[in-house]
């Protein structure tokens, strides 16, 4: 589904991505680890097109077709979703308006009509549902005043409806206490298929005990400098990162 | 909504302004420049009666003493007044009792307007008074209202049909040496429209008015008058579009509200006059004069919505002179490109409990300019007044404005007067977001400032309220790179 080939990548000429190689495949989950700094944002910034970051080399392909010249809604439009590390707050609109402008333009851009009323709303609901989100929620302006718990339960609800083929959590698990974590990841488990794909960026092992990912890449000064299954999760909670640094400069 | 996305797309591809048209119609125009031959001729051409024209006299001869206010937040090269044509009528005079009498060309820029007759004739509960360069040539639903006793009419109609109501009220708000153009307005004034809701009467439908300024070089001067009677209700809506044109037009209206006890007006605008090209060639000048006046618990509530005109000098206002009257100020003004817009309102508590709220939005993009004057002006006998305004300022790029000017004068103790304002910028992360929804970035942008402007779009009535979010996305065009 998703090919990165020695991908160098950075912004105003500070060069963050240092070649890496990923292969994500239909129905796999990927945990993208690393201490701070080593370039996980900007990774998944890059995936999902944001203009300020340059591709230097190698490249970014998604079933085929090269990303590159190609817009950030285009690409949510063939199935990349992101779910931010920090949400944006766009004052006075809801989170049903927003969803529903998202999804309509989506359906659109494939040629398709607006999503009938009814079926859109039967579709909130039944999202809704699935992350245990209150009613009163979705007429909320979006973000605004949030608990950063509410802000990543709202990615996941926006996540859920768009139905993506590809899904980057940046951090989703940060500022979640362990229930919010758990309903988090129940979502995502949820809404888990041997057609889609799930890339999660972390720090900590806590969120790969709920969501628990078939590979596991160490990141490294824009560098992945090992990869493994889950078990390499575990071993670098034990360990820290200091491991992984050290092992690197060997 | 009626209005798609791709409609939009349509409109935006054709950059030139959507209403920029012209129609050909025979008109009745009066030789260029003003003096008191030209007053006495104008009101000749309408028959008024000799009060009336008096009364323009009186205001030609303060105007002449006058000079233009240079107070404002704007910079303009100044209309001369002497190269004006201020008279400019449709000739088709008779009015129609089914529209195959109509003009069909008439009929057609109508419909280029998205407001034909017949559409307007099956929107149930709208009558419509056209002014169509300044000579009211249509009026529906007039008989749904006359049953109520409410009058809808044409002010010129109104002088002659109902003199004591005209003579009684008319500068009763905005006296002809309020300010040079209300006093220019009060010498000239072409036509507009009046309206009389009687005692107790709730009007059943929105009245609504379109104006359009269409022969080249005339400026339109319409002359408004709402008199809400005694625990009566009305909502009025006004919208605007004029052609585009290489000369500046200049428009000086007035709009009167008078609120008797217990009687509330809801006044909403949404104006779209041509703003000037890219280059900020051209444009219509909007100088206008709105007031209301609040009897004892009666209550006024001004709603605009301002993306048009190269310059707009507006304070739709309320004097809160009955106890326990109410003054609300809901206003939205976008401007782009060269825009300029001063605009604002002022509450006058005079009565008792007087309260006020005002809420003003304003968007500037491109190299604009955008001002929020307001002034709240608490009386010493008015006891136990409260006013509470918010303005908030969205900036789009790096070459506009935002500039806010609030007037607050307390001259009783028991007044409380809270003022809030906020500056904001569209944020590339915000654009970000959206674009990673799968929303591009012109409707993203749509997308916040129609949520910026909720507050005030939420007070209109819905069709205006869908029309309005409309030309907010018109105006904004390309406005972020």
């Amino acid at each position: 589904m998703l090919k990165i080939n020695n991908l160098h990548a950075g912004i105003d000429d500070n060069e963050i991505l240092n070649g890496i190689n990923l292969e994500v495949n239909a129905g796999e989950v990927h945990a993208i680890m690393g201490p701070n700094g080593s370039g996980k944002s900007t990774l998944a910034a890059v995936i999902a097109g944001k203009e300020e970051y340059e591709i230097t080399e190698g490249s970014v392909v998604l079933d085929g077709e090269d990303l590159e010249d190609q817009a950030p809604e285009e690409r949510a439009h063939k199935g990349i979703f992101l779910s931010f590390q920090y949400p944006v707050e766009i004052p006075g609109v809801s989170v049903t308006n927003f969803i529903r402008t998202a999804i309509n333009e989506t359906r659109k851009a494939k040629g398709l009509e607006d999503m009938p009323a009814n079926q859109m709303l039967k579709l909130i609901r039944e999202k809704a549902e699935l992350l245990d989100i209150d009613r009163k929620f979705l007429s909320r302006s979006l973000n605004e005043g949030f608990s950063g718990g509410e802000k990543k339960r709202n990615e996941i609800f926006q996540l859920a409806m768009l139905e993506p083929k590809l899904a980057i959590l940046d951090e989703t698990d940060s500022g979640l206490d362990i229930d919010a974590l758990r309903i988090v990841a129940n979502g995502v488990n949820k809404l888990k298929s041997k057609d889609n794909a799930v890339i999660v960026i972390t720090h900590y092992q806590r969120l790969l005990d709920y969501i628990v990912p078939d590979f596991v890449h160490v990141l490294h000064e824009g560098k992945i400098v090992k990869s493994g299954d889950k078990e390499l999760a575990h071993e670098l909670e034990d360990k820290g990162y200091d491991w992984i640094k050290n092992g690197a400069t060997v | 909504m009626a209005y798609t996305e791709e409609e939009l797309k349509k409109e935006l591809e054709t950059k030139e302004y959507e209403y920029g048209f012209y129609t050909d119609i025979e008109s009745d125009t009066l030789p260029v420049g003003l003096n008191e031959d030209i007053v006495v001729a104008i009101s000749k051409k309408k028959d008024e009666p000799s009060w009336m024209t008096e009364w323009r006299l009186e205001a030609f001869k303060v105007w002449k003493k006058m000079e233009e206010p240079e107070w404002a937040n704007v910079t303009y090269q100044k209309p001369d007044f002497q190269a004006i044509s201020y008279y400019s009528a449709p000739n088709s005079k008779p009015k129609y009792n089914s529209l195959d009498e109509v003009d069909p060309e008439l009929l057609d820029t109508f419909k280029k307007l998205g407001i034909s007759l017949d559409e307007q004739k099956k929107l149930a509960g709208v009558a419509v008074d056209i002014v169509m360069d300044s000579v009211s040539v249509a009026t529906t639903f007039k008989k749904t209202l006359a049953e109520k006793g409410i009058i809808f009419c044409s002010i010129s109609e109104a002088i002659k049909e109902h003199p004591e109501l005209v003579k009684k009220y008319i500068g009763s708000v905005v006296p002809q040496k309020d300010n040079f153009y209300a006093a220019l307005n009060s010498a000239v004034f072409s036509d507009g429209s009046f309206c009389y809701i009687p005692k107790g009467v709730r009007c059943p439908m929105e009245l609504s008015t379109y104006f359009r300024i269409n022969q080249a070089g005339t400026g339109q001067f319409e002359r408004t008058l709402v008199i809400a009677d005694k625990g009566s209700y009305v909502s009025y809506l006004e919208g605007c579009t004029a052609p585009s044109r290489d000369e500046n037009q200049l428009h000086a209206a007035v709009v009167e509200l008078i609120a008797l006890d217990d009687a509330e007006i809801k006044y909403s605008t949404v104006q779209n006059w041509f703003p000037g090209d890219k280059d900020g060639k051209g444009g219509v000048f909007n100088f206008v004069t709105k007031r209301g006046i609040c009897e004892k618990n009666a209550k006024i509530s001004w709603t605009q919505v301002e993306t048009g005109s190269a310059v707009t000098w507006k304070y739709p206002s309320c004097i809160l002179k009955g106890d326990n009257s109410i003054g609300e100020f809901y206003s939205i003004a976008v401007t782009n490109n060269y825009q300029q817009a001063d605009t604002g309102t002022k509450m006058v508590h005079l009565g008792k409990n007087t309260r006020s709220t005002i809420i003003s939005k304003g968007i500037s993009a491109g190299k604009s300019q955008n001002s929020y004057r307001g002034l709240v002006q608490v009386n010493s006998r008015a006891k136990n007044a409260r006013n509470f305004s918010q303005c908030d300022s969205l900036l789009m790029g790096n070459e506009c404005g935002a500039h806010t000017f609030p007037y607050i004068e307390a001259k009783n103790k028991t007044a409380q007067i809270e003022h809030e304002a906020t500056t904001s910028k569209i944020g590339e992360d915000q654009i970000f977001y959206c674009n990673q929804r799968g929303i591009e970035t012109e409707k993203a942008i749509a997308l916040i400032v129609n949520g910026f402007s909720k507050e005030v779009l939420n007070k209109l009535p819905m069709e205006f309220a869908v029309e309005a979010q409309k030309l907010l996305e018109i105006s904004l065009e390309g406005s972020v790179g």
